[in-house]
């Protein structure tokens, strides 16, 4: 009782407390949305080939401003007077070091241009195995998951199929219902034909002991009703008669 | 494109004036540049499939040029004529 009082009051109680702070609605305001167009995936693939340069070391894109101007030959002089100003001039002062890398890029020059194809199809070997890799990876995911949507699609099938399941289970139990009510149809059947027959039976029964009994007692009632004089005067109209008889078959015989 | 947003590369000669006005050279101004610079290398040369050398060399090529300059003095001392 005092419990049903307490909540009665309960609502009156709530709306009396402080609403619950706002802050739940600036705290979500606060995390990044993506409101913006790029996608990190997928990612461009990368270029094929860097960009174009000749002799290892000035890119091509020189040689094209010079072209228009100075044709083909035009940066091969720049540079050759390049050289030849900073030797004559001495900006370029040639000493030991000057000999020192001479002999250092002749050996890296000859070794990049012996070894290198081998190095590069190595490399290539290796990035070739880890895109293998990847790519099988992302397969097998590809098509796990196209098997679980053909599993799908077949369980989806495979309900469609729940009506003929439960009209089949439906026709399973009225024929056991029917072929319960039949047998007991035919219980019932065979009690009142046993009670019936009992009845008949009775009454045939009575039926004969009475036409035995009335049998009996004609019977009884005219054998007794037979006198000696007339059992004497029937004995020898029956000699009489038998006489007749046989004489009647020597004759024919 | 407007004058401040282009490239160097993309910039007439006639315009260079301009354009480095419009530059920025404060400290996070001249980080942001080196950070592209180094980006667009990065993207042109040694970020790509089937690279080579290449991208190293021209940075040991420029760094060989860049140490000589610094050392200029120094080699002036060796020179083997003193008057050219």
């Amino acid at each position: 009782m005092l419990s049903r009082l307490v909540l009665r009051a309960a609502p009156a109680a709530l709306r009396a407390l402080p609403p619950p702070p706002v802050a739940v609605g600036v705290l979500h305001a606060t995390r990044q949305l993506h409101t913006t167009q790029q996608s990190l995936a997928p990612l461009p693939p990368l270029p094929e080939k860097g960009g174009e340069v000749r002799h290892g070391l000035i890119p091509e894109e020189f040689f094209q401003f010079l072209y228009p101007k100075t044709g083909v030959t035009g940066p091969y002089m720049l540079g050759t007077g390049l050289v030849l100003y900073l030797l004559s001039k001495e900006i370029y002062v040639v000493n030991h070091e000057t000999v020192a890398a001479l002999c250092i890029l002749s050996v890296i020059i000859y070794g990049v241009k012996r070894f290198g194809p081998d190095v590069a199809a190595f490399a290539d070997k290796l990035n070739e195995e880890k895109m293998a890799k990847a790519l099988a990876v992302k397969n097998e995911a590809i098509e796990g998951l196209q098997a679980a949507i053909e599993e799908e699609k077949k369980e989806q099938w495979r309900v469609e199929g729940r009506s003929y399941l439960f009209d089949a289970k439906r026709n399973n139990v009225a024929m056991l219902l029917e072929a319960n009510y039949r047998e007991r149809l035919m219980m019932v059947y065979n009690e009142v034909k046993k009670r019936l027959d009992y009845q008949v039976a009775m009454q045939t029964l009575k039926r004969q002991k009475e036409q035995d009994h009335m049998i009996q007692w004609v019977e009884k009632n005219v054998i007794q009703s037979i006198t000696p004089q007339q059992q004497k005067e029937s004995i020898a109209k029956c000699i009489l008669d038998l006489k007749a008889l046989s004489k009647g078959a020597h004759a024919a015989v | 494109g407007p004058l401040s947003e282009r490239p160097l590369m993309q910039v007439r000669l006639g315009e260079l004036h301009t354009w480095i006005s419009t530059c920025d050279f404060s400290p996070q101004g001249l980080l942001g540049a080196a950070q592209k610079a180094w980006n667009s290398y990065y993207a042109k040369y040694i970020n790509v499939r089937r690279g080579g050398h290449t991208g190293i060399s021209m940075l040991l090529a420029g760094y060989c040029l860049l140490s000589y300059s610094w050392n200029y003095q120094h080699f002036k001392r060796h020179r083997w004529r003193k008057y050219h």
